[in-house]
């Protein structure tokens, strides 16, 4: 393979798109660029606005006490007290306007994304970002449920990061005992039939059902490890959603809750499980962890994300197999990758998300991140609002699900906007050989080369098909 | 009057007022017999709970099963929306309520596609793809569908159907061309970067395509936008009644909460409708349009009359009374059909939600509709009854009714429906008389 492909694919295809000088960085050693990258603790993001999920957790928890005090300070007030703001008892109502836990959490979710674009945007290790991007989408929560707003950019930071360069099970636990999943998929409340907490209930006559949700335990086989045809049963999920029943949250982190727990030993996909705490739960995701058919669900995402809609199965089976004899090593699982010829030789077959998009294009034009609503529009414009996938499942991964004419269009419209502003900044005939490499076409030079401006000449370049996929 | 839009009527006067008295006769005829029949499908992703949008409050088992999740008997306090002495509707869905008495509502239950399993994702492929199993092709039934309508009823339609989102979801990819529209923050390209891309695209078979289709969808929805601009510029002033509306509102807060809450709700949907509409009432515009709508895997403290669901299916009923008004004429023309990949437990779960189950509620709405109806088999909810001890058990397959649909309303040729639309369906006999003839 030509060399300046190669360097060209290592960037685009397994980094977030090349920022000028990247190319000429890999020494035309692209394989090596990408495993380096792989070396040491993975990448921490920083920054003082950010909160851990504890504390933002605790904000709620102190927000929802505040609401309800002055619910019954509301109540208790006299009824036309209110009528005079200049009262006193008017005014404490006024500063006792509830606050909604989605008005605290959305200056979180803004803080987090804002820092998620900015690493994105200027990490010198683009590879492991664009894991660590993948595992937050395999492992999906999603904010279009409010407890998940706050807690989204956390939960990537705390459960994600630091463990993409490590075991897929040390992966699967974290995330599996994070509250923002235990919150998503509803498996803080759910309680085993039989446990203290149901027994006591019943003696009291309560009202509601007391009994589990299966949710987490469903998602857990079939996204996060097995895959749909897994081997698994409506009764393993039953008897699963049982054994993490308990895995709840107090204190703003992961707390197995005894009394909710269903107690006894339990069996799941054939294995009898006789512990009798968290450690259950902990022991069927080991053993979910190291089933073939994880292995394989996992190797045909990963060939999937960096090769093709659907990639040979050749790819898949040295991924899966790498995976497997290393007991989910990840990094070994990654070199796998990097090693299928398959993941070089392709044609720029995936059509870049929405998200993919606008990060490539902040790295090729170093495009400044503040704080500010334009960076985040952004990704709401073009269809692939951060942290809202909209399901469990994660984004799709299939170009057909990215490349609409509608979509076509505004991803034109957009680039058209950022060539009108910082254009004549740039001047594209020559940036594009630095981002594009070997895969820069003939037309696509000569379109640059004859536009009519600056900023038409960038918005060429951003919309040409080349730096349109990856 | 009723028969025409705006457009037309104007085109008509216009004549008219010029003496050709007869040529305007003559239009009339012409765009008459060029009227078609328009489809909307409306995909709800997430599993919508049916036994919360169309209770069975008549069935002994219900209120045991759905404890507090139940919803009251007609005339009860938060009760159902009555439709006959088994079935009602959940109190939020007024306007499907107002079109069952207007007989323009079916409402279908205990309904499930031929997928089994409860995964979410695999049951919304096998929804879309017409199959009986999940990933067993590229292309959606519609599309199919589309492709084997007969071209000359096709003639002067660039694309049959369109898909109101960014991108085009599986139940429209396929061999027929569809257009895809969203709206747009963004302000247009000039006509020159607008070549030079073009251009760019030359060598590219996919993007020149797309970019053709995203070119011609905008010109039409533009088109639409200025017709609606039209159309409030010739609205009066609220009615009487709507502001005897607004006054009792006022007076009872919890209905001031309901419709405020329904109204912002209602906003959801209101460009993605007003655009569709815009597409379907054009005499050249497409004939099928599909959106979906996420947000009904109600895990969780579900609610029952008030709540999550409440405020959502409040939202949706608000957005087809949206599209019925924008619609206008062609409304009379229109059957809309409501689906979801499969329903929810029969029983309620320990955290006030349902979990993933398997037969579910559909409705068809419209004006030409042959509606009043529940059409179901109802297996009831006793134990024994279940579906693997623990969902409704279905009765009715949901391809018998698209069939239905696409055979009298479409015109899809039988023969393509067996074939290349729903392969594998003969224990699915389309429904007959689901549409006015």
């Amino acid at each position: 393979m030509q060399e300046p492909f190669a360097t060209a694919i290592a960037a685009n295809r397994f980094g977030l798109g090349a920022m000028p000088g990247e190319l000429d960085a890999m020494r035309g050693q692209p394989r090596e660029w990408l495993i380096a990258q792989l070396k040491g603790a993975p990448p921490v993001v920083t920054d003082s606005s950010l909160r851990s999920s504890s504390d933002v957790l605790s904000e709620a928890l102190e927000l929802r006490r505040e609401r309800r005090a002055a619910a019954g300070a509301a109540a208790d007030a006299p009824a036309e007290s209110g009528a005079d703001p200049s009262s006193p008892g008017g005014r404490a109502a006024n500063i006792q306007k509830p606050l909604k836990v989605a008005q605290l959490y959305r200056p979180r979710y803004i803080d987090e994304a804002t820092a998620r674009l900015r690493h994105a945007a200027t990490t010198d290790r683009p590879f492991v970002e664009r894991l660590t991007q993948f595992w937050a989408n395999h492992f999906a929560v999603s904010i279009d449920k409010v407890a998940v707003l706050g807690l989204a950019g956390a939960f990537e930071r705390e459960a994600i990061r630091p463990y993409v360069l490590g075991s897929f099970t040390d992966l699967l636990l974290a995330v599996e005992q994070h509250p923002a999943m235990l919150l998503y998929l509803d498996n803080s409340l759910s309680v085993g039939p039989t446990s203290r907490a149901a027994q006591v209930a019943q003696r009291r006559g309560a009202e509601r059902k007391i009994g589990i949700n299966e949710n987490l335990a469903r998602e857990i086989f079939e996204l996060h490890t097995l895959g749909v045809n897994g081997g698994y049963t409506q009764q393993d999920v039953t008897t699963f959603a049982e054994v993490l029943t308990g895995w709840s949250i107090g204190d703003g982190a992961f707390t197995f809750r005894e009394r909710l727990h269903e107690p006894g030993a339990k069996t799941v996909l054939g294995k009898r499980y006789p512990q009798s705490d968290q450690s259950q739960g902990e022991a069927v995701l080991r053993d979910i962890a190291a089933k073939p058919a994880t292995a394989h669900f996992i190797a045909t995402k990963l060939a999937r994300h960096f090769i093709a809609d659907d990639p040979p199965s050749v790819a898949v089976e040295r991924i899966a197999k790498a995976f497997t004899k290393s007991h989910g090593d990840l990094p070994t699982v990654y070199r796998a990758l990097v090693d299928s010829n398959a993941a070089w030789s392709a044609p720029l077959s995936k059509f870049k998300t929405p998200s993919d998009y606008i990060v490539s294009t902040y790295r090729a034009l170093d495009l400044p991140v503040d704080r500010t609503r334009r960076g985040l529009a952004s990704f709401e414009l073009l269809g692939q609002r951060t942290y809202s996938p909209g399901s469990p499942a994660g984004w799709p991964d299939r170009s057909a699900d990215w490349d609409g004419a509608s979509a076509l269009m505004k991803r034109i419209e957009w680039a058209d906007a950022v060539g009108q502003r910082v254009g004549t900044r740039h001047n594209a005939a020559d940036l594009a050989p630095s981002l594009l490499g070997g895969t820069l076409s003939a037309d696509t030079r000569m379109a640059l080369a004859r536009a009519a401006s600056g900023s038409q000449a960038l918005t060429l370049l951003l919309t040409s098909p080349e730096f349109l996929r990856r | 009057m009723s028969k025409l839009n705006r457009r037309q009527f104007l085109a008509a006067t216009a004549l008219a007022t010029g003496g050709a008295l007869m040529t305007s006769r003559l239009a009339f005829a012409t765009m008459d017999s060029n009227s078609t029949s328009r489809f909307v499908f409306i995909i709800l992703r997430g599993a919508l709970d049916g036994l919360m949008a169309a209770p069975p409050y008549g069935d002994p088992d219900y209120a045991r099963l759905r404890r507090e999740l139940a919803i009251g008997v007609p005339g009860s306090a938060g009760g159902a929306i009555q439709l006959d002495n088994l079935f009602g509707l959940h109190p939020s869905l007024q306007f499907l309520g107002e079109s069952y008495a207007a007989r323009e509502l079916t409402v279908f239950h205990a309904i499930a596609s031929p997928y089994r399993e409860r995964s979410h994702f695999d049951g919304q492929d096998v929804l879309e793809n017409g199959f009986v199993r999940p990933h067993a092709s590229q292309s959606g039934w519609l599309n199919r569908a589309l492709a084997a309508v007969p071209a000359d009823r096709s003639r002067s339609r660039k694309e049959l159907g369109v898909a109101l989102g960014q991108n085009v979801p599986l139940v429209m990819r396929g061999p027929a061309t569809v257009a895809s529209w969203s709206p747009s923050k963004l302000a247009a390209l000039d006509d020159d970067t607008l070549e030079r891309i073009t251009d760019l695209y030359a060598r590219d078979p996919l993007l020149s395509k797309r970019l053709a289709d995203a070119m011609a969808a905008n010109a039409i929805a533009s088109e639409a936008q200025e017709d609606a601009v039209d159309e409030t510029g010739m609205m009066a002033a609220p009615s009487p009644e709507m502001r005897d509306k607004a006054d009792a509102a006022d007076k009872s807060t919890l209905l001031a909460r309901t419709e405020k809450g329904n109204a912002r709700g209602g906003a959801r949907y209101t460009e993605v409708i007003r655009a569709a509409a815009g597409f379907l009432r054009k005499d050249d515009g497409p004939q099928i349009a599909v959106f979906d709508a996420t947000g009904w895997d109600t895990h969780a403290n579900e609610g029952a009359a008030l709540g999550q669901l409440s405020a959502r299916l409040g939202a949706l009923d608000a957005g087809l009374r949206t599209l019925k008004e924008q619609l206008g004429p062609v409304w009379r023309d229109t059957a809309v059909l409501i689906a979801t990949e499969f329903g929810r437990t029969a029983a309620v779960n320990g955290t006030r939600g349902t979990d993933h189950g398997t037969g579910a509620a559909a409705f068809l709405l419209g004006g030409a509709v042959a509606g009043g109806r529940v059409i179901a088999d109802w297996p009831g909810l006793a134990a024994s009854n279940l579906f693997e001890g623990r969902d409704l058990r279905p009765t009715l397959d949901i391809r018998s009714v698209m069939k239905g649909v696409l055979a009298d309303h479409v015109r899809v040729p039988s023969a393509a429906l067996e074939r290349e639309v729903f392969p594998d369906s003969a224990t699915a006999r389309p429904l007959t008389g689901l549409v006015r003839a």
